[in-house]
C-alpha cells in the first residue's frame, strides 16, 4: 500500500516561529549588531537584511561530554605506514585526538554563529528604540509600491501577452519583404518561359530547363513561413513606482565641539527616519549635508558624521547657506523641500533673532517640513525660545528637545499623519 | 553484484528523461515494490511526500518531524541550515525519512527522476523495512503513535505557553533539553503511548504524581513507627538511577504538575530517538545495501537507461566514499560507508565464502544470504553487529588500525593494525567505539538528602580516567533550575573513590 501526497502547496515557512524565538532570545546582541551596523552605513542605506554574528558558546546547547584526557583507543581507517608498536607525537589541534593530524570529531568551530536578517527584521530593530507606533511601523516596511503601465511593445514576454494584431503585421511584412526577390525571379523566368513557348515545343531542353528553375523559385516561395517566432510582439509593461515625485532632504549639524559621538548618533537616527519616511513618498530623493561651527560648508556624508570642529556656534551661517541651495539648485515648484536639523541648543546670542527672520520669511515658505531637534539635557537657551515663536507662526515647523533616540518620533508626528504629502501645507 | 533469476534486458526503461512525474513515480515505486517483496523485505505501509527545497529545510531543523513543538534552538539549526544551502557549501540531503506508520519520507521536488528512484528504494524500502524489523525500534519506538503523541506535545506545549509564559516554557526546555540523553531507561522497556490515553490520564496523572512528591517532602511531624522506618532506610533513592529525567519528573521537589509533563515530552521524544543513535552504521548501511541492491536489479532487468544508472552509480559512490585518516575530508568512519560495506560483505560470506570466511563465520558461510541478512538487522545495534559481523577482510579493505592515546604517555601508540594478530582487537575496540555508553559519560542519580538540604547528589562514574567537559558547570545550572535546590556531581573513579566534585548551590527557595 502506498500514498503520493504533493505537499509543495502546504505552508513553507513552518520554522518561522522557531526563527522569531531565536531572534528574541538573541535580541540583547542582535540590537547590538544592528546599532553597529546603523553607525557604519549611509542613511540613505538603511534598508537592507544585514549579518548578525553571534559568539558560538553563547548559543550552544550544553550537554554533558567528555573532555580530552584519560585513555581513548580509537580505529581509524586508511592505515598506510603503520605497523603495531609505532609511536608517534599526539597532534597539536587537540581536536580529536590520535591519528596523523586527522581532523579530529571534537575540533570543529569556535567561529561565531553567523546569520542574515532580512530587511524587516532589520527595520524591527531599528526601529525599537525608536519607540514608533506600529502604524508607522508597518507604513516604514513597506516596500514601495508599483503601478504597471503600458510601455510599447518587446520581442519576448509571456504568452498571455502576445500582441495579436502586432504579430501578424509583422509576419506580414517579413513575408513581403522576404518574397520579394523570388517573386521578382519567378516572373522573369515566367516571361521568359511565355516568350520561349512561342518558338519551341514543350520537350526543349531550354524549357525543361526553365520550367525546373520554375518549380524551384515556387518552392523557395512556398518555404517563407506564414509566421515565424520572430514576428511575435508582446505587449509590455513596465512597473513605474508610485508616487513619482521628487524630493530633497536637508540634514543640518551642528559640529561645535559640544556634539559628542552620542549626540551624533541620536541625530544620525533622526535624519534616517526622515530619509525612510520620504523614502515611502518620493520616487527620487537627493540628500544634502550642511554642517556648521562659526561657518556652514555644504559637505558628503561621511565628512557630515565624522569630521570634527570646535569653536563657536552660529546657526544662522547654516540657514543661509541653505537658503542659498535652494535657491541654486532646487527650485521649490519641481522639488519637495524638507529639512532636519540637529543641535544641542548653543548659538551665539545675538544671532538667534536672525535666524527666526530668516526661517519664517525666507525659508519656510519653500518648504515642506521642518524638523528641529535639540539634544541636550540642560535648559533651554535663546534659540530655543526663538524657534517656538516661529513653530507657532507656522504648522509645518515642529521642534523637540530630546535626551535619547525614544524621544525622536514625536517631531515627525504631523508628518507621518498627514495621508497625502503631495499638498503644500504652508500657513 | 549476483545476477538472479529472471533477467529480462529486452523491457522498456521506465523513463528516459530526467523529469519526474507523478505517474512516473508511481510505476517506479511498483517496480521497486515488486522487487522488494521478491527479496523478502517487510515494511509499514509508505507514504511518499513531495516537498520543496524550503520545506526540507523547515523539516531538517525540527529534527525531521513533521510536527513538532516550538524552540529556538530549532530556530537555530534553521538558520544555519539556510545559510550553507544558500551558499552552496552544502547539498539538502536527498531524504528524510520517519520511523511512523506509515512510514513518511520525502522526495524533493528538484530531484531527478533517478534520484526520487533512489530515495524510494532508500528510504521507504530500506529505512522502513528496518524501523519495522529491528529489535531496538520494536522495542524503544511506538510508529503507529508517534506522530499523535507529537501532535500532543505541541498541543501540550502551546497551551502551556499561553498560561505560563513562553518565557517559563522555554527555560524549562533549556533545561530539559541539556539533559535529554540522560532521559532514556536503557534496560527497562518503556511503556506504550496513545493519543486517547495520554490525555485522559493527564489530569490523573498530574494529580497523583503531586501527591507523590507531597508524601516524600512532607515536613509534618511522623508517628513513631514512622520515624523508626524513616532511620532505617537512610538513603534515598535506594539504588542509583540512570534516567535523570525520570527522577526529576518524579521526585523534584518543586515543579508544577505542567512542567512535569513537559519534562515527561522531552523524555518520551528522547526515547523515541533513542534507537537512531546506537544503530546509525546498520540503518544507513542497510538501506545503502537495498538501495544498491534495488537499483541495480531494475537495471539488469532493462528498466533504467544507462543514464540513469550511471547518475545513480554517481552519488552511490559519493555517499558511500570513505576517506582515510590524513585525508582532508576525513571526518571519522563514514556510517554509510562502512554500513554498506558489512552488509555486502555478509552477502559474499554467504554465497562466496573464502576459506578465511570459514573459519571466521562458519554459521554464515554457504547458507541464505537474504535470510542471514534479515537476521543480522533484526537482533543487533551497531556496537555487537561490529562485534559479531566485522570480517578480516573488510579490516584489511578499510585498512582499519587503533590508536592508544593515553594522557600519561608522551606519545600515541598504535595499539593493533589490519594483520593477522590485530583482527580480533580492532573488531572489538570498533565495537567498543560504537558503544553509546561509553561515548558518553555514564553519570547516574546517586543520592538526594531529604532530611536536611534537600541537596541531589548525582555520581560520574569515570570510564578510563577519562574527565567531563567544562559544559558540565552549565548542565548542573540547568539540572539545579529543574531540582530547585543545590546539585552536586561527584566524579568517581575505577575503584570507586571520589576525585573530583563539583556543584551549584541554590540559596533560597524559588520556583522555576
Amino acid at each position: 500500500m502506498f500514498h503520493l501526497i504533493d505537499r509543495r502547496l502546504n505552508g513553507k515557512n513552518k520554522s518561522a516561529v522557531n526563527r522569531e524565538r531565536f531572534l528574541k532570545r538573541f535580541k540583547g546582541q542582535i540590537k547590538e549588531a544592528v546599532a553597529r551596523a546603523v553607525k557604519d552605513r549611509s542613511i540613505t542605506d538603511i534598508e537592507r537584511g544585514e549579518k548578525v554574528s553571534i559568539p558560538v558558546k553563547d548559543i550552544n546547547e550544553p550537554t554533558f561530554g567528555h573532555a580530552q584526557g584519560g585513555v581513548w583507543e580509537r580505529v581509524f581507517p586508511g592505515n598506510k605506514e603503520y605497523i603495531k608498536g609505532d609511536e608517534f607525537d599526539r597532534p597539536q589541534s587537540g581536536g580529536g585526538g590520535g591519528g596523523s593530524g586527522g581532523a579530529g570529531d571534537g575540533g570543529e568551530g569556535q567561529d561565531d554563529f553567523v546569520f542574515e536578517l532580512t530587511r524587516e527584521e532589520f527595520l524591527n530593530f531599528f526601529f525599537d528604540d525608536l519607540e514608533l507606533p506600529n502604524l508607522i511601523k508597518t507604513q516604514l516596511q513597506q516596500t514601495t509600491t508599483f503601478k504597471p503601465m503600458r510601455a510599447g511593445y518587446t520581442s519576448d514576454g509571456t504568452p498571455t501577452n502576445i500582441h495579436v494584431l502586432r504579430s501578424l503585421r509583422g509576419a506580414l511584412g517579413r513575408r513581403i519583404a522576404l518574397s520579394a526577390t523570388p517573386m521578382e525571379d519567378l516572373n522573369a523566368a515566367q516571361e521568359k518561359l511565355d516568350e520561349l513557348l512561342e518558338t519551341c515545343d514543350e520537350h526543349d531542353p531550354q524549357v525543361i530547363a526553365l520550367m525546373a528553375e520554375i518549380r524551384e523559385h515556387k518552392g523557395r516561395l512556398a518555404h517563407i513561413p506564414w509566421i515565424d517566432p520572430f514576428d511575435l510582439r508582446y505587449s509590455n509593461r513596465v512597473r513605474v513606482p508610485n508616487p513619482t515625485t521628487q524630493a530633497v532632504m536637508f540634514c543640518v549639524m551642528d559640529v561645535s565641539g559640544s556634539m559628542d559621538e552620542m549626540k551624533k548618533d541620536i541625530a544620525k537616527r533622526f535624519f534616517i527616519l526622515l530619509y525612510l519616511f520620504l523614502e515611502r513618498a518620493y520616487e527620487k530623493i537627493e540628500v544634502v549635508f550642511v554642517r556648521h561651527h562659526t561657518q556652514a560648508f555644504e559637505v558628503n556624508e561621511d565628512e557630515f558624521f565624522h569630521a570634527r570642529d570646535t569653536g563657536g556656534t552660529v546657526v544662522s551661517s547654516a540657514l543661509k547657506l541653505v537658503k542659498k541651495i535652494i535657491l541654486e539648485r532646487y527650485p521649490s515648484n519641481d522639488w519637495n523641500i524638507y529639512v532636519a536639523q540637529a543641535s544641542d541648543g548653543d548659538n551665539w546670542d545675538s544671532d538667534s533673532p536672525t535666524c527666526r527672520e530668516l526661517l519664517a520669511n525666507d525659508i519656510l515658505p519653500l518648504l515642506q517640513y521642518y524638523a528641529y531637534v535639540e539634544i541636550t539635557e540642560g535648559e533651554p537657551q535663546n534659540l530655543w525660545y526663538e524657534y517656538e515663536r516661529v513653530a507657532a507662526q507656522y504648522r509645518h515647523f515642529t521642534m523637540r528637545r530630546i535626551r535619547e533616540a525614544g524621544e525622536i518620533w514625536p517631531v515627525f508626528r504631523d508628518l507621518f499623519k498627514k495621508a497625502g504629502l503631495g499638498e503644500r501645507s504652508a500657513a | 553484484m549476483t545476477r538472479l533469476a529472471h533477467t529480462d534486458a529486452t523491457a522498456e526503461p521506465l523513463s528516459t528523461g530526467s523529469e519526474w512525474t507523478f505517474e512516473l513515480i508511481q510505476r517506479y515505486y511498483d517496480e521497486i515494490a515488486r522487487i522488494a517483496a521478491d527479496f523478502g523485505l517487510d515494511t509499514y505501509p509508505n507514504q511518499l511526500e513531495i516537498i520543496s527545497a524550503e520545506q526540507m529545510m523547515d523539516a531538517y531543523a525540527s529534527v525531521g518531524m513533521p510536527v513538532m513543538y516550538h524552540h529556538w534552538s530549532y530556530g537555530k539549526h534553521f538558520l544555519a541550515t539556510q545559510k550553507h544551502y544558500q551558499r552552496g557549501a552544502m547539498g539538502l540531503a536527498y531524504e528524510i525519512v520517519i520511523n511512523s506508520n506509515p512510514c513518511i519520507a520525502y522526495l524533493m521536488e528538484e530531484n531527478t527522476m533517478t534520484m526520487q528512484a533512489l530515495v524510494i528504494a532508500h528510504a521507504a524500502f530500506g529505512h522502513n523495512s528496518f524501523f519495522k524489523g529491528n529489535y531496538l525500534f520494536r522495542t524503544w519506538t511506538e510508529a503507529d503513535a508517534i506522530i499523535d503523541y507529537l501532535v500532543f506535545a505541541k498541543h501540550y506545549i502551546a497551551e502551556c505557553e499561553a498560561r505560563h509564559g513562553e518565557d517559563k516554557v522555554e527555560e524549562l526546555l533549556d533545561s530539559c533539553h541539556a539533559l535529554m540523553n540522560y532521559g532514556v531507561d536503557r534496560y527497562k522497556r518503556p511503556q506504550k503511548l496513545s493519543l486517547a490515553q495520554e490525555r485522559a490520564r493527564l489530569v490523573e496523572r498530574e494529580e497523583y504524581q503531586q501527591s507523590q512528591v507531597n508524601t516524600l517532602w512532607r515536613t509534618i511531624p511522623r508517628l513513631m513507627e514512622e520515624r523508626e522506618q524513616a532511620q532505617q532506610t537512610p538513603r534515598f533513592p535506594d539504588e542509583p538511577q540512570e534516567n535523570l529525567l525520570y527522577f526529576i519528573e518524579k521526585f523534584a521537589p518543586l515543579l508544577e504538575p505542567w512542567q512535569r509533563e513537559l519534562v515527561r515530552i522531552v523524555r518520551k521524544v528522547a526515547q523515541y530517538f533513542y534507537p537512531q543513535r546506537q544503530t546509525q552504521v546498520m540503518n544507513e548501511g542497510w538501506a545503502t545495501f537495498w538501495h544498491y541492491t534495488l537499483m541495480n536489479r531494475l537495471y539488469d532487468e532493462g528498466l533504467l537507461t544507462d543514464a540513469a544508472m550511471f547518475e545513480f552509480l554517481h552519488s552511490h559512490t559519493n555517499v558511500v566514499a570513505q576517506p582515510g585518516v590524513d585525508s582532508p575530508y576525513f571526518n571519522g568512519i563514514n556510517p554509510y560507508a562502512l554500513g554498506f560495506a558489512m552488509y555486502r560483505d555478509i552477502q559474499r560470506i554467504c554465497t562466496e565464502p573464502t576459506e578465511e570466511d570459514r573459519q571466521w563465520f562458519p554459521q554464515l558461510a554457504g547458507t541464505d544470504w537474504r535470510e542471514a541478512l534479515d537476521f543480522a538487522m533484526r537482533n543487533f545495534k551497531d556496537e555487537s553487529f561490529i562485534a559479531q559481523y566485522l570480517s578480516p577482510k573488510l579490516i584489511r579493505d578499510f585498512h582499519l588500525f587503533s590508536v592508544l592515546d593515553d594522557d600519561q604517555n608522551a606519545r600515541l601508540k598504535v595499539s593493533a593494525i589490519h594483520d593477522e594478530a590485530g583482527y580480533a582487537e580492532i573488531r572489538r575496540k570498533l565495537a567498543e567505539q560504537y558503544n553509546l555508553a561509553a561515548r558518553e559519560p555514564n553519570i547516574q542519580v546517586y543520592e538526594v538528602n531529604t532530611r536536611t538540604d534537600r541537596a541531589l547528589t548525582l555520581r560520574h562514574y569515570q570510564h578510563q580516567r577519562r574527565p567531563l567537559a567544562n559544559s558540565v558547570h552549565e548542565v548542573l545550572k540547568h539540572v539545579a533550575r529543574l531540582w530547585g535546590f543545590t546539585v552536586k556531581l561527584e566524579s568517581v573513579d575505577d575503584e570507586g573513590r571520589v576525585i573530583l566534585t563539583y556543584d551549584c548551590k541554590v540559596e533560597k527557595r524559588h520556583g522555576l
